[in-house]
């Protein structure tokens, strides 16, 4: 008797974890940003128009496949075609890379909600130097929040090149966020189905008690005001287009796996037309969701920066001209400039070069996405706030849970192909197979816990998934379309849901999504080629900011690697099934 | 005569107090910063008691302390509000070295501060350094007590699960044999057809004949 294969207890929980799984930390730092540089209000329209034309097409699709074949992607694809396994083991490859350095920020995650249970924050205040007559150097170039991050976080060393030592810090949360992520896929569906059920709904409660507490800050008018405003001559930008898609494409998560051994776990008979109609449009709405929250934030600091920058200015012209405590202020401040300037035209010249001119149009416009604007931009708003330590648990507990239910889904990538080979499940009972991943990728990822370590989560980070997924989901659509074939996918849906297929599905896989995809990868690879030796951001402790540097050789080796790693797999996958045939069939024929 | 006296007097304290003069100290208020509608106008009492409390930070240094209100000189006092000041020796006419007055003071900072209702930040002595406060540090940081606590927690967690799984798949392979032990020992009548009991035929997938299974009287016990 067969065992039967593990299912979810409810629809429910399916639709939770593919939530829980999309909805992760790019819509929160990486959405924002794009809206930002795009063309603010007017950046909806490109991302709307990609979410209906590339995102519910391609992630139906890939429900579909999964809740067809009822394997995970290296069996799936292999039942579509045994030439395209090499499809589902790129799929598992990229996986495999993206787990091992996305639980790192959790990681981070983990050390900032530890350290937020502390008066003052320690990210608001400098360390005193050595004779504790001022505060340490570095601090004062940068700002408190890049320094905790960069000094204490990270301890980052100035290039890639010199590596460091070991940080026991990082390692110990890296060890602690793993062992979070067994807990929660120990039991496989049984456990993760309950998780979800968390990991997808906190990120919005909080996000809920961040939208009240951020419309009501001084300043949070202004952020929003700014970068909703449409620019609507952006439109007429390509790189706005292509970010939307890419964004759209990336941020559903197609192309890991995990959308198929998720919904490979789903009753035949699922709707998963209206999962993934449902799922796409609950994830673009959580990305504008959160930049409106992330605008607000934006705009509070960018005040509070302006602010102390008009109070500094005032401070330092009243010592300069001794004028009366309280007589300047932000109002009168240019009358009075220029009167100074026309009365004591020595002095005020001696005290020129060190007037900064604030701006609050310049504090806005400094965009940041990443690492950056999640442990750097938002902690320096946090700190401003009144109670600043509940607003620093509660943000970093909702980072986590985005992060946590991202690594869900990537787990669940690279376990359920193993799980479902006879070769290991026969051997090995499931908490063993999944306590080895777990155990590989923590080892792997303490990697990242280096002083460069940063440096090569940024080389993960930007080139381990983009191309690979690319292609990979080119292969897809093409293998079902074309391979397997549209009109029997179509009437196996049929058969299997018992809805029949709407035109618009056809229209877009067949077409519209494979067009999309291709002129993507075009776009991607010429901007490698034409951008020549690629650079990286690195930290430089004495001038208190980022330099930047190029990569050395052995680094772009590792980077080419990562891509060839997983994209070879497919051609060298086929090429291996057909010669095994061949000599399969050399073999038989003389018997027969 | 006493006016003559009186005019080299301040003529000799107007040398010694100047601004940017030797062994001066500049000093900046802001109080309407620091106290905003409750501030204080600055006038000559509240020049007084500043005077009177740098007199008491020399009067606290070994060997100064017959030190006197009237050997705190004042001078330049401006809007801002800032003026400087200077301390004379009694015996000499000359003034107190600047490392002994700045000694003096940084000891007796907190009081002068508290004096005024200011803090360092508000009543600034230019040239003084303020001693910052040490950051307090705890024996144990704290994040790692917090560590700790969750790291226990999910470390407890996991084993649970991975025993109690290890427990039910125990359970299951137990199952089927305890079935084949209790034919032997069970005293009511299985059917028994060709040696095997009938149960397990079922669950071999079996198909039994109903016409011969219907009544259990029909079948002799063994």
């Amino acid at each position: 008797m067969e065992k039967a294969r593990p299912l979810w207890a409810n629809p429910l929980q399916f639709v939770f974890a593919c939530i829980s799984y999309a909805v992760g930390l790019g819509n929160v730092w990486r959405f924002p940003y794009l809206c930002q540089m795009y063309g603010g209000g007017s950046f909806l329209v490109p991302y709307i128009i990609m979410l209906i034309v590339e995102g519910m097409p391609l992630l139906h699709l890939e429900l579909a496949v999964g809740q067809r074949m009822r394997q995970g992607s290296i069996g799936a694809w292999r039942t579509i075609s045994p030439y395209l396994s090499g499809v589902g083991i790129a799929s598992v490859v990229v996986s495999f890379f993206l787990s091992m350095y996305y639980n790192v920020i959790n990681a981070w995650a983990f050390w900032y909600l530890f350290h937020s249970f502390q008066d003052p924050l320690p990210w608001s205040v400098c360390p005193l130097n050595d004779n504790r007559t001022g505060y340490e150097e570095e601090c004062e170039k940068a700002s408190s929040t890049q320094y905790f991050w960069y000094r204490k976080t990270l301890n980052i060393s100035p290039s890639i090149q010199e590596s460091g030592a070991l940080q026991w810090e990082p390692a110990l949360c890296l060890i602690l966020a793993w062992l979070v992520v067994y807990l929660c896929i120990l039991r496989g569906t049984e456990s993760t189905g309950k998780v979800v059920y968390f990991t997808a709904s906190l990120p919005y409660c909080v996000l809920i008690i961040y939208l009240v507490r951020g419309l009501t800050l001084h300043g949070a008018t202004n952020g929003l005001v700014y970068m909703f405003t449409p620019k609507v001559e952006q439109l007429a930008n390509p790189k706005a287009w292509i970010n939307a898609a890419t964004q759209i494409f990336f941020s559903l998560g197609l192309g890991f796996g995990s959308l198929i051994a998720f919904a490979s776990y789903n009753e035949p008979s699922s709707n998963c037309q209206k999962h993934a109609v449902l799922v796409s449009l609950i994830n673009s709405c959580t990305s504008i969701f959160a930049s409106v929250v992330t605008f607000s934030i934006y705009g509070f600091k960018a005040t509070f920066n302006y602010e102390n920058c008009l109070s500094k200015v005032i401070l330092l012209l009243t010592n300069s001209f001794d004028l009366e405590d309280g007589f300047l202020t932000a109002s009168n401040l240019e009358e009075v400039k220029d009167y100074l300037a026309s009365t004591f035209p020595d002095k005020y010249g001696e005290v020129l070069p060190q007037l900064k001119n604030c701006s609050l149009e310049a504090e806005l416009d400094t965009a940041v996405q990443g690492t950056g604007l999640a442990f750097i931009v938002y902690t320096e708003a946090i700190k401003n706030m009144e109670v600043s330590q509940l607003w620093s648990v509660l943000y970093f507990l909702m980072l986590l849970m985005l992060g946590i239910g991202s690594m869900l889904g990537n787990t669940a990538a690279i376990l359920t192909p193993l799980t479902d080979s006879e070769f290991l499940s026969s051997r090995l009972p499931q908490e063993a197979i999944s306590g080895l991943v777990c155990l590989l990728n923590c080892a792997m990822g303490l990697l990242f816990t280096l002083e460069a370590g940063n440096y090569w989560f940024d080389i993960f980070n930007d080139y381990a998934a983009t191309l690979s997924l690319l292609l990979i989901v080119l292969v897809e659509i093409v293998a079902v379309c074309y391979v397997y074939g549209l009109r029997r996918f179509e009437s196996d849906l049929e058969a299997m849901t018992g809805r029949p297929l709407n035109w618009y599905w056809k229209a877009m896989w067949a077409g519209v999504s494979p067009l999309l995809i291709v002129s993507l990868f075009i776009f991607y690879l010429s901007d490698y080629i034409l951008t020549g030796t690629l650079q990286y951001q690195a930290w430089d402790a004495a001038q208190g900011q980022l330099v930047t540097k190029d990569y050395p050789t052995y680094a772009l080796a590792v980077i080419g690697l990562l891509v060839a790693s997983s994209t070879m797999c497919i051609p060298l996958v086929a090429l291996g099934t057909f010669l095994t045939r061949r000599f399969k069939k050399g073999d038989a024929a003389p018997v027969a | 005569m006493l006016w003559l006296l009186f005019f080299l007097i301040t003529a000799i304290s107007a040398e010694l107090c100047q601004p940017g003069g030797k062994n001066a100290f500049k000093v900046r208020l802001s109080i309407k910063t620091a106290l905003g509608d409750k501030a204080y106008v600055w006038d000559t009492n509240e020049e007084y008691l500043f005077r009177a409390m740098v007199a008491f930070s020399m009067r606290k240094v070994p060997n100064r302390e017959a030190t006197e209100l009237s050997h705190v000189l004042l001078c330049n006092v401006t809007q801002r509000v800032s003026f400087w000041f200077v301390v004379t020796d009694p015996t000499s006419n000359h003034t107190l070295p600047a490392a002994e007055v700045q000694s003096a003071i940084r000891m007796n900072r907190n009081r002068i501060n508290n004096a005024f209702l200011l803090n360092d930040q508000t009543l600034e002595f230019l040239k003084i350094p303020t001693t910052l406060a040490p950051p307090t540090d705890p024996s144990v940081p704290v994040w790692i007590i917090t560590f700790g606590v969750v790291f226990c927690i999910v470390t407890i967690a996991v084993i649970l699960l991975i025993v109690s799984g290890v427990r039910q798949r125990r359970r299951k392979n137990k199952g089927p044999s305890e079935v084949d032990d209790s034919e032997d020992k069970c005293e009511n009548a299985i059917t028994i057809e060709n040696g095997i009991p009938c149960d397990s035929l079922d669950t071999k997938g079996g198909h039994i004949n109903e016409v011969f299974l219907m009544e259990d009287e029909r079948l002799t016990p063994l």
